[in-house]
């Protein structure tokens, strides 16, 4: 019993670490750990019999610097979580707070956010892709993906001066009015962005290497992904149609058409298809809403010191790697009392052991690339 | 004292091309990482080194010499001298390989009569470099990727096998020059003689040389860099030598056995005597380019170099012109067979490269399916096709081309056969929206 503390493994029950198997401790500096995820594998030969992730060499404190900042002044931290998805990140928080508030942003602002908020999803998954692709090999995708990417943080660019940690909402809607050619910019990209999504499934969706190595690879089942609580793409790919922006439609979401795409197999191949159809309803949703952006305000009347009534509230919203939740408690000062986060990354990491048992070192690489997750979102 | 002259008479001009030959690869292998990174760039829509030197041309140079002069490390808990001996053994596996090689009709160091034999057995002693390096840097990755390493060779060393076995039906020799003089017998390359031996050649060397997709022993992403994870500095160069040198190798045998060695597209055709001029038209205005490019370079120094690349590109057009000039002519095959041999490896590693930014990489039970379950069964198929369409043309006196075709054909039929039981999914559904 002593001997699985020892060995490493909590969860592999095994007495004494048999001669015929070796540990390899894969990161925090590795190639396709994505960051600093630092991952513990037992192996027997190349085989993958137990593992663990060990994580925490990100960690910043964020919550417990929530604690000791204004509402607004904690804004531009929540972006440094997953930082390749700031502009969700920032959305989630300023409408816990609104929430909280008891206010609504106006619904120019909404529609604003909703753009930019789909227009983070497709980057975010386009990074995915391009790591993702690169993890399993394929070198050239995420070139492509990074100029696709280029496109979008030029729109973040031209709205809020930001390309990365843009924060670009506020609490209670926009600091900025749109700029002039929003929609053409926002348009002209949806239009160039059909073609080159055929051109990158035309690379990998029906390669057979690609194919080969992602089919039946990270089986998750729809029940499996439940009980370990997994998100977005990861359990719509098991099959389970959950999707925040369909089930609590916040934003301006609930004006939309688009559909939630799922998958069969709960395999890596039906994440990769999950998120590349994602990234077209994404498309679809920013033109719907650039056809028909409301004029008026852009922020809500909630004056400049924000100190909301004593209460707790949790919202959560789609992010691009799935449920992110805020769940703030207000003692009736500017500053809140706590701030927990609900990492979407942190969550499906867990799902990694069950995904990477019996499967070869190749594969491991492959599902830290399927789960998508960012290390800054994971320890905070 | 004379005595002794003649005695080394023999020997002088072999021993000057392997000079030649050592003193030029490391350079050669240079600019062919600066010609993939160039070609990588060009797929990537991005421009790949431009900094040193115009277009990055002196790149390789600034790299080897930063190789050159790292700090020596050899991690404390490494086997001293087999971690010091491995990459010298595979770098020189790969250059003694060059020993047999014809580059040109006069470009060969030894003639031997064994040579493709020599050649291949030579070559694959290289993997003991990889295995011990992987072995005595006493590191996991390292030694997961060696042993990855030495199966890939073992797997596809035999369907590469087969594959040469095919062409040596045909030629009936094992003598690197005279496989191309009989290619220039017959007025044929083998590769429309024998395309499934050459697609099967290509794959197997692919995976010899350890390249994407089959990169398996150094697989980045995986394995850090596989058996050359705790190498570095010079050490690491001579691994990386020795890999693009086994390149230029398996190029080179690709090239002798199914392309012609330095033979002039359809060498026979008389209507196409005009290809003859290709060559140093093609480096004129390579020169040409330089040329005009030379006043657009910032720096005085990188004046100078695209000038002088200008210049010898102008020399090498100079000589190849001149060897088409009556006075000169019997050079010729020496001359332009050199260029056309070159120009062969290169399209040949062209597609290498090609290859390895289009695809993903193989998982190692994959390749292993791959090399024992298609390549091999397919290669043994095809050297029975072969020689089966050699016993109708010399003993039931068919012509060459149906009776090959005829094999051919049924060759592809097996090959059909194997992809489609390799070809089977049927997943269990796990999705609760069904």
């Amino acid at each position: 019993m002593t001997d699985t503390l020892k060995s490493g493994f909590p969860n592999v029950e095994t007495t004494v670490l048999g001669a015929d198997e070796i540990i390899l401790n894969m990161g925090p500096q590795h190639p396709s750990t994505h960051g600093v995820l630092r991952v513990k594998l037992k192996l027997d030969g190349e085989k993958v019999v137990g593992s663990e992730c060990v994580i925490g060499y990100l960690h910043r404190g964020v919550e417990k610097i929530a604690e000791h900042r204004t509402y607004q002044q904690f804004a531009p931290y929540v972006d440094r979580m997953d930082y390749v998805a700031a502009v969700s990140n920032g959305l989630g928080y300023c409408e816990a707070v609104e929430k909280l508030l008891g206010a609504e942003a106006p619904l120019r602002a909404r529609v604003i956010r909703t753009i930019l908020t789909e227009l983070q999803r497709i980057a975010s998954h386009l990074l995915w892709l391009g790591t993702h692709a690169l993890d399993i090999g394929a070198l050239t995708p995420i070139f492509y993906c990074f100029r696709e990417r280029e496109e979008i943080l030029k729109i973040f660019e031209k709205y809020c001066g930001a390309r990365l940690t843009t924060h670009a909402f506020r609490i209670g809607g926009l600091q900025y009015e749109a700029y002039d050619e929003l929609e053409k910019d926002v348009e002209r990209f949806c239009k160039d962005f059909e073609k080159r999504i055929d051109e990158y499934e035309a690379l990998l969706t029906n390669n057979r290497i690609w194919v080969g190595r992602t089919k039946g690879v990270g089986v998750l089942t729809a029940q499996e992904a439940k009980d370990l609580g997994a998100s977005g793409p990861v359990i719509r790919a098991s099959g389970v149609q959950w999707d925040i922006r369909k089930a609590f439609p916040y934003a301006a979401y609930d004006q939309y058409k688009f559909e939630i795409p799922t998958g069969r197999n709960g395999d890596t191949y039906d994440r990769y298809l999950v998120r590349m159809k994602e990234m077209r309803q994404s498309r679809l949703i920013c033109l719907q809403a650039i056809e028909n952006i409301p004029s008026g305000p852009i922020m809500a009347r909630i004056g400049k010191v924000l100190k909301p009534p004593l209460g707790e509230v949790y919202h959560s919203i789609e992010a691009p790697k799935g449920e992110l939740g805020y769940y703030v408690v207000s003692d009736a000062t500017v500053q809140p009392y706590r701030v927990r986060i609900r990492p979407p990354s942190f969550i499906n990491l867990q799902a990694f052991d069950t995904l990477v048992r019996g499967h070869l070192v190749a594969d491991v690489v492959a599902i830290i690339g399927t789960l998508d997750i960012v290390l800054g979102e994971v320890d905070r | 004292m004379h005595a002794l002259l003649e005695f080394f008479r023999p020997y002088a001009l072999p021993l000057l091309y392997a000079l030649i030959i050592v003193a030029v690869l490391p350079l050669v292998a240079g600019y062919v990482v600066l010609m993939e990174r160039k070609v990588m760039a060009d797929m990537q829509v991005r421009l790949g080194p431009m900094r040193v030197g115009p277009h990055g041309l002196l790149q390789p140079i600034a790299d080897a010499l930063k190789l050159l002069i790292k700090e020596d490390i050899i991690p404390e808990n490494a086997d001293y001298w087999i971690f010091w001996l491995a990459p010298l053994l595979s770098v020189t596996a790969a250059m003694l390989a060059m020993a047999a090689l014809p580059f040109g009709p006069a470009f060969q160091i030894a003639d031997l009569n064994i040579g493709l034999l020599f050649i291949v057995g030579v070559s694959s002693m290289g993997i003991y470099g990889i295995v011990l390096g992987g072995w005595a840097s006493n590191s996991h990755y390292s030694l997961l990727g060696a042993l990855r390493s030495a199966a890939q060779l073992v797997s596809y060393e035999t369907a590469a096998g087969m594959a040469l076995v095919a062409a040596l039906l045909l030629a009936g020799t094992l003598s690197m020059k005279e496989i191309v003089e009989f290619q220039q017998q017959q007025g044929v390359w083998f590769v429309f003689l024998t395309p499934i031996g050459f697609f099967i050649y290509l794959v197997a060397s692919i995976a010899e040389t350890n390249r994407a997709p089959f990169d398996l022993p150094e697989a980045e992403s995986e394995l850090v860099a596989g058996y050359m994870t705790e190498y570095s500095g010079f050490r690491w160069a001579l691994y990386f030598l020795a890999e693009y040198a086994n390149m230029i190798v398996v190029a080179s045998i690709a090239t002798t056995l199914f392309l012609g060695g330095w033979l002039r597209p359809f060498p026979g055709v008389h209507a196409l005597d005009f290809l003859d001029w290709l060559p140093p038209m093609l480096l004129l205005g390579v020169a040409l380019y330089c040329f005009y490019r030379t006043p657009k370079q910032p720096v005085k120094v990188q004046q100078g170099f695209l000038a002088a690349v200008g210049l010898l590109c102008l020399m090498l057009a100079a000589i190849l012109g001149a060897a088409l000039v009556p006075p000169l002519v019997r050079f010729k095959p020496a001359i332009l067979g050199g260029f056309w041999f070159v120009f062969k490896v290169f399209a040949y590693i062209y597609v290498f490269m090609w290859l390895r930014f289009t695809f993903p990489r193989y998982r190692f039970d994959q390749l292993m399916k791959l090399g024992w379950h298609f390549m091999i069964p397919l290669g043994i198929v095809n050297v029975i096709g072969v020689a089966s369409a050699l016993v109708l043309h010399r003993q039931m006196h068919w012509g060459l081309a149906p009776a090959l075709g005829a094999t051919t054909l049924g060759t592809l039929l097996v090959a059909a056969y194997l992809a489609a039981v390799g070809r089977r999914y049927d997943l269990p559904v796990v999705g609760e929206a069904e």
